[in-house]
């Protein structure tokens, strides 16, 4: 691929930027005798936790280290789907000609807008968490590190913040693993990665979770040499099989090379290369870079919160212990996001989040364990799950089925030359609940949503095969399956022994008239 | 198809099987018995094909293509081997802790390629060593039955737990067990029946159901399937055991058993090679077989908006991939137990179309019509492989008399196995 071109984005996006989320004149509040809520961290959950307590009328001080947003719109989610976009223009580019419209020379990329363009929808989002929108809606907000003095109190740059009830929602960060010599590669983590200059002729990434398969494929798209090192046998190990050597044969179909079931043992420089030693059963081998992405997964920022000092139990590698309603060992002391959960997006941090705040100022009783919540790897094409998986189920002695519908039997699919993939709706067998579902698609990420409002409503498979959907459609899928469900019910008579759903009442009420 | 279009059913799957069999015969090596995986020049022995062909004598010996005083000291040549061999944690042995490597020296015996110590193949050399010892039951032939006995009982199959729930895939002196283990059902079914049959070393009981978590029960195509992508999974462990009405947990559970089962696989096969998503060329619902077999490899182009990415050797499967439109030739007739119209119909198509994959009456590896070679007409495997050939000796064998089947069925290990396995049932 081509590179060329020197512009930059609008100079003042960064400033602007800045400005929202850490603005240099900033100067701390005095602060309240003692507030409602304090909120240890800035990121998806501990900003939807301030807007959720303010909107209701309580006092909250919101306490952030670094910049507002955190990892999510920093250096994560935000900018990777930025780049992910520009990765998949790039693809479409090159497949162009098998729509009937070809692009004579191929995609020519100019490095410093997709990463200009990357900064300026960072800049945009960023004003939905600036300083000022949460300082509108009440939230006393304080730069600086803050640590726990005692179980009610806080100290953040030599300030006292004294709180009825406090939320730890500071995030997670890179793991580093121990590899000798990596120290000196100057590598790269999803806290530096958006901070390139040049596109990497050779890119290795060492990791195949979410982030490390996401932004593998998507420098390989944007013309990066990409290997990509994972310990595990198989991508994304939370993932079921099938959908992880979807994802892995897609990544070798852009060029991505892949060393599955290696271990980076050793890295080094040498004639200004970056090179990593792997290891696969026993035969080792170099892999020479530029750049180096690091991407093994996430450990709990806990380290400098004094946790002590307020009795909050904690973990360095699992994050601080909270019971089913989100609430530590101190039981005025809540946590939500990367800090104490297993499961690190940015929505189940943001759900968390505001869960948290429920059950602690407006004694709810939300369980964490009760909340439905989807995830998705944005590659392409995208992975997304939610509910049970199928062998979770078989732990708990739940007899599972699985209804499956090919993406390539899906017309609209089709039509959008997108038809790698599947929808699978997992439901316990012997009725039409749904368990759980793994959509494989260009969208998965739109698709499962679907679901979300489906399991989330009840909403049984028989209610949902009479579910009318626009045609042509990739949700069709979702339906598809459905009807499959229903077809084999008609067929085999057999009615449901738990019936836990009743999605036609919902019908009813909306009073459709679709035949 | 030249003459063989001709043939009645039985005459055209005795000639094929007759003509598989002698693949084992004439790549067997003359003074260790070990056959050799590929007929090309250099091939190294799979332990899996000397399971086959240790199963296909007694086969032979019933359709008077061996003498029986021929297929025993086949037998013994071959047991003789594998129990002289030197089993330790040598890089060079033939193998350890009861297990063998992958591939063998086809003279010398001892372990090449740096393969693996191949749990799943010592399965299938096992099974084929418990046939000799079954079938063997002659006065004069005690031996046989006396080192099957004693190959059997030397594996240790707890060690390959290593301590915990989970089956190691191998092991190798270089870096001990495997990442990999068993998940998902599939030809591993065998090597669990032969693991808990042990008397001296078994698997333990909450291996099985440990593999079991990993099954997935799905609605695919309008089936109702316990899901595994590549045909031969659902073939290889039905070469040796006849799961016709016999039923564990999950089978029991699903009002099924695991012989409906590759019943239904070949159903979705089929329906996939009818609908052809991806617009293979020659798939139809006469067209199929979706495996595991060489394939044109290194190989990339573009075609009508689709990627054609071809694989080597590899596990190809239905209806999540891979398939890069590379059938196994010999994959529809080795269905002939569970569905023979299926089999038979989609084998006299292809041999009607595409006569040269089969070639001197042995089907090729694999076959590959979409990508077109210099020589037109398709990509075509070179040669033959032992596993394709020892596979259809014993399926066209079962279809037609159930002979390996009543082997095994008296056989003690597999019914202890099948037992420790919960199977109930049927003919158990």
């Amino acid at each position: 691929m081509m590179q060329s071109g020197t512009s930059r984005g609008k100079p003042d996006d960064e400033k602007v930027f800045l400005r929202r989320v850490r603005p240099e004149d900033w100067t701390n509040p005095a602060p309240r005798k003692a507030y409602d809520l304090a909120i240890v961290g800035a990121g998806p959950a501990g900003l939807a936790a301030a807007k959720s307590a303010a909107q209701f009328g309580f006092s909250v001080a919101l306490i952030e280290r670094y910049r507002m947003g955190g990892n999510s719109l920093n250096v994560g989610s935000v900018p990777s789907k930025a780049i992910i976009r520009t990765a998949r223009v790039c693809d479409t580019m090159r497949d162009a000609e098998d729509f009937g419209a070809p692009v004579p020379n191929g995609p020519a990329l100019e490095f410093c807008k997709v990463m200009a363009r990357m900064r300026q929808i960072r800049t945009r989002i960023s004003e939905y968490y600036s300083v000022h929108e949460l300082a509108a809606l009440g939230v006393d907000i304080f730069f600086g590190t803050a640590r726990f003095e005692s179980a009610d109190m806080l100290c953040v740059c030599d300030v006292r913040v004294r709180f009825r009830k406090a939320l730890v929602a500071t995030g997670a960060r890179p793991r580093t693993p121990d590899i000798p010599g990596l120290d000196q590669t100057a590598y790269r983590t999803s806290s530096t990665i958006f901070e390139m200059a040049a596109l990497p002729k050779r890119l290795a990434v060492i990791g195949g979770g979410p982030l490390g398969c996401e932004l593998a494929q998507a420098f390989c798209r944007l013309g990066s040499h990409v290997t990509i090192v994972q310990n595990d046998p198989k991508f994304l190990p939370r993932e079921e099989r099938d959908a992880a050597e979807i994802l892995s044969r897609s990544m070798a179909r852009d060029g991505v090379e892949i060393r599955l079931n290696t271990t980076v043992v050793g890295a080094r420089r040498e004639n200004g290369a970056k090179i990593l030693r792997t290891v696969n059963n026993a035969v080792a081998c170099d892999i020479q870079a530029d750049e180096i992405l690091l991407s093994v997964g996430r450990v709990p920022n806990v380290e400098v919160l004094d946790l002590q000092a307020a009795a909050i139990e904690f973990d360095t590698d699992q994050g601080i212990k909270v019971d089913d309603f989100l609430r530590s060992t101190n039981p005025n002391v809540y946590a939500a996001g990367d800090v104490c959960l297993s499961l690190k997006f940015t929505n189940a941090a943001q759900f968390s989040a505001r869960m948290a705040v429920q059950n602690a100022l407006m004694q709810a009783q939300q369980r964490q364990s009760s909340s439905v919540i989807p995830w998705c790897t944005y590659c392409d094409p995208e992975i997304a799950h939610i509910g049970m998986h199928v062998w979770e189920a078989r732990q708990q002695s739940i007899p599972i089925k699985s209804f499956t519908v090919m993406m390539h039997d899906v017309d609209r699919s089709i039509t959008d030359g997108q038809d790698i993939g599947f929808v699978k709706i997992h439901i316990a067998e012997g009725s039409d609940r749904i368990l759980g579902a793994t959509i494989v698609a260009s969208r998965a990420s739109e698709l499962i949503n679907e679901m979300a409002v489906i399991m989330s409503a009840g909403i049984g498979m028989k209610a949902l095969a009479a579910v009318a959907h626009t045609y042509p459609a990739q949700s069709e899928a979702i339906m598809l399956a459905a009807q499959a469900y229903k077809r084999e019910f008609d067929k085999t008579g057999e009615e449901a022994a738990a019936p836990a759903t009743s999605g036609e009442a919902v019908d009813e009420k909306s009073g459709r008239g679709w035949p | 198809m030249g003459n063989l279009a001709r043939l009645t059913d039985e005459a055209l799957t005795d000639r094929l099987q007759r003509a598989a069999f002698s693949y084992l015969i004439d790549y067997a090596n003359a003074d260790t018995g070990l056959v050799a995986d590929t007929s090309r020049h250099g091939s190294p022995c799979s332990i899996a094909v000397v399971g086959f062909a240790l199963s296909s004598y007694p086969i032979a010996v019933t359709n008077g293509w061996l003498s029986r005083a021929d297929a025993a000291t086949r037998t013994l040549k071959v047991l003789r081997f594998f129990m002289r061999s030197t089993q330790s944690d040598a890089t060079t042995a033939t193998g350890y802790k009861g297990f063998y490597y992958h591939f063998l020296d086809m003279q010398t015996g001892k372990r090449v390629w740096q393969c693996e110590l191949s749990l799943i193949d010592t399965a299938l050399l096992i099974a084929g060593v418990l046939v000799a010892g079954c079938y063997f039951d002659g006065d004069g032939e005690r031996e046989i039955r006396e080192l099957a006995n004693a190959l059997y009982r030397r594996v240790d199959w707890r060690w390959a737990q290593n301590g915990t729930p989970r089956v190691s895939q191998g092991w190798k002196p270089e870096c001990g067990f495997l990442h990999y283990g068993w998940e998902g059902y599939n030809e591993a079914a065998l090597l669990y029946v032969l693991g808990l049959g042990s008397p001296t070393f078994p698997l333990t009981q909450s291996g099985y159901a440990t593999w079991e978590l990993t099954y997935q029960w799905e609605n695919l195509l309008g089936r109702d399937v316990l899901y595994s992508g590549p045909l031969f999974t659902h073939l290889f462990s039905h070469a040796w055991i006849d799961f016709r009405g016999i039923r564990d947990a999950f089978m029991h559970e699903k009002a099924s058993d695991y012989f409906e089962n590759t019943q239904s696989a070949i159903a979705i096969h089929r329906e996939y090679g009818g609908r052809n998503p991806y617009g293979f060329k020659a798939y139809s619902r006469d067209f199929w077989g979706v495996t595991a077999g060489d394939g044109p490899s290194n190989e990339e182009i573009r075609e009508n908006g689709r990627d054609r990415r071809f694989f080597g050797y590899m596990a190809r499967g239905v209806p999540y991939g891979p398939d890069d439109g590379t059938i196994a030739p010999w994959a529809m007739l080795a269905t002939l137990p569970f569905a023979a119209d299926a089999a038979l119909e989609g084998t006299r198509h292809l041999l009607d179309v595409y006569p040269q994959v089969c070639y001197q009456d042995r089907f090729s590896s694999g076959f590959n019509p979409t990508l077109v070679s210099n020589a037109g007409g398709g990509w075509l495997s070179r040669g033959w492989y032992g596993l394709d050939q020892g596979l259809l000796v014993m399926m066209i064998e079962n279809y037609r008399t159930g002979f390996i089947w009543e082997i095994t069925r008296r056989c003690s290990y597999v019914r202890d196995g099948l037992k420790r396995a919960g199977f109930e049932g049927g003919w158990l």
